[in-house]
């Protein structure tokens, strides 16, 4: 029969030699190969010291952005929401009053924007939807909590810092450095 | 008045030094779990623990602190007395080997001459061997009383296994005892320094104890009896918190112990050569010895460790037929050709 790669290795039914036989000396080649491995280097990531850097494409929490003015860029279409495979998302929409206009950047916002994370696969998909470029998929991950009902992610929770206020903590969490 | 012509100071001293054994015993047991750990890690290209202290250090107290506080179970239809029995046997037979080991020589403490062994008894090494085998009942009743059939499968493994590996290396150590003429442990260790150690001279009876030591440990590649992947931990799979513990723990301490018989028998004990027999000062020459009898037992346990990472399971039929087919005959021959070398000697190397 023709082999499907050439790593197949034939099985060697040969009787053992009487070295094999003492089983000794292949014991000794054995604890030859783990000896050598304690000078390997070890690939360990001691993670909450160190971590793994990620990818330019890692997607990890979502992060609500505002403009450089610090105005929120969502304007509650919902295409995110529809986009989702999971249901994850959901919003409620609210029109800007005439004393809001430093907060949102156009005539409709949302009021109400919740993620539920436990649902969340963090595909992407309603980064690409937004047209507004107003969610991201962020760097941050592994939320921990006691409590399912708080990986229902609020807007307070998924707000970018305002820049205006705390540019550095803008920064940080754009990934700006 | 004969109570009071008693020798107190022996006593006391006595006293004193079995305190320290079984302390320093418990203690070696319990940074032994930590390195085969770290062995183990190592050996795997892991960090292995290092959360608990410096570099991990402190993980043995917190396994210890989890063992004790952990509920203890004791299964409805198992044999209460028994069960109870089983790890503390085990324990007992693992501490009382101790008795015999000399861990150093003679030191001067107030005026008294100090033999750093708590007993130097004349049939030194018969009593280990006779305490050794007693240490398989702990495994057995355990077995036996936790009323499971994987506990029992596990008991009649130990039992077996530790029969047929003794046979072994009894025989292996005849060959020893025919070199030495001395069963007291200490007067083997006095006839290796600043001469050459009983390795030289047995080779292969070190072979064959050393494998045979592995087995009477339950080490890998004989640990049958306690076979995770095939009988879910075998003879203590219904024990929990601190009588588990004794279980884990008086495997540590044999390992330990045989260790130091293994140093004792064939390493020149506490002799460090070239060194050890020019020392002047007595009390330095005991210190050294502690040191360097455990430095030899920590490569052993090293070297237990490392083979334990390395080698799988032998099948059982493997393990009986290399206890019973291989490692007896190979004994008897090794006890022949010592034994004719001896007489060949005695009759100063003419036949």
């Amino acid at each position: 029969m023709q082999a499907l790669t050439n790593r197949a290795k034939q099985v060697d039914r040969a009787p053992m030699t009487f070295i094999e036989q003492l089983y000794l000396w292949n014991i000794v080649k054995g604890m030859a190969i783990t000896f050598m491995h304690m000078f390997k280097k070890q690939p360990t990531i001691r993670y909450p010291e160190q971590k793994r850097e990620f990818s330019p494409v890692f997607r990890g929490l979502h992060v609500l952005n505002r403009d450089e003015e610090g105005k929120e860029r969502c304007t509650a279409c919902g295409l995110c929401a529809v986009a989702c495979p999971a249901e994850a998302i959901t919003m409620e929409a609210a029109e800007r009053l005439e004393s809001e206009e430093h907060l949102y950047r156009e005539e409709k916002y949302a009021a109400k924007y919740e993620i539920n994370m436990l649902r969340c696969i963090y595909c992407g998909l309603c980064e690409e939807a937004c047209p507004k470029d107003a969610i991201y998929l962020s760097e941050t991950f592994t939320p921990a909590d006691f409590n399912r009902k708080n990986f229902i992610y609020k807007k307070t929770d998924l707000l970018i810092p305002n820049p205006t206020t705390d540019a550095q903590g803008f920064a940080a969490a754009k990934g700006l450095n | 008045m004969t109570i009071l012509a008693l020798d107190w100071f022996l006593l006391i001293e006595k006293l004193i030094l079995i305190a320290i054994i079984i302390f320093a015993s418990l203690g070696v047991a319990l940074y032994t779990t930590f390195a085969e750990r770290k062995v183990a890690a190592i050996l795997q290209d892991r960090p292995g623990p290092n959360r608990a202290g410096p570099f991990g250090l402190l993980q043995p107290l917190a396994d210890g602190l989890k063992l004790i506080t952990k509920e203890e179970i004791i299964p409805t239809h198992a044999n209460k007395w028994l069960f109870i029995l089983g790890p503390g046997l085990a324990m007992t037979a693992a501490l009382m080997t101790c008795a015999v080991v000399p861990w150093g020589g003679t030191i001067e403490v107030l005026g008294h001459q100090v033999d750093l062994q708590i007993a130097d008894v004349n049939i030194g090494i018969l009593y280990v061997f006779a305490v050794v085998s007693m240490g398989v009942y702990g495994v057995m009743i355990g077995g036996w009383a936790s009323n499971n059939k994987f506990s029992l499968m596990a008991a009649l493994r130990a039992a077996s296994q530790a029969i047929s590996y003794e046979l072994a290396m009894g025989l292996s150590l005849i060959a020893l005892l025919m070199v030495t003429g001395s069963l007291s442990l200490r007067t083997i260790v006095e006839q290796q320094v600043g001469h050459v150690w009983n390795i030289v001279y047995q080779p292969l009876g070190f072979l064959i104890f050393f494998i045979c030591a592995l087995a009477e440990c339950n080490r890998t590649p004989f640990d049958l009896p306690e076979a995770e992947n095939e009988l879910n931990f075998g003879y203590h799979q219904e024990y929990s918190s601190m009588k588990l513990g004794f279980y884990l723990f008086s495997e540590y301490i044999n390992m330990f112990i045989s260790s130091t018989i293994m140093a004792t028998m064939f390493f020149g004990g506490y002799d460090l050569p070239f060194v050890t027999s020019h020392l002047s000062i007595p009390g330095t020459a005991a210190i050294v010895g502690i040191v360097v009898l455990m430095a030899k037992v920590v490569m052993f346990i090293f070297l237990f460790m490392w083979i334990r990472w390395t080698i799988p399971r032998f099948r059982y039929d493997q393990l009986m037929d290399l206890g019973w087919k291989k490692m007896i005959p190979l004994a008897l021959a090794n006890m022949l050709v010592t034994g004719f070398f001896i007489l060949w000697h005695q009759n100063n190397w003419h036949f």
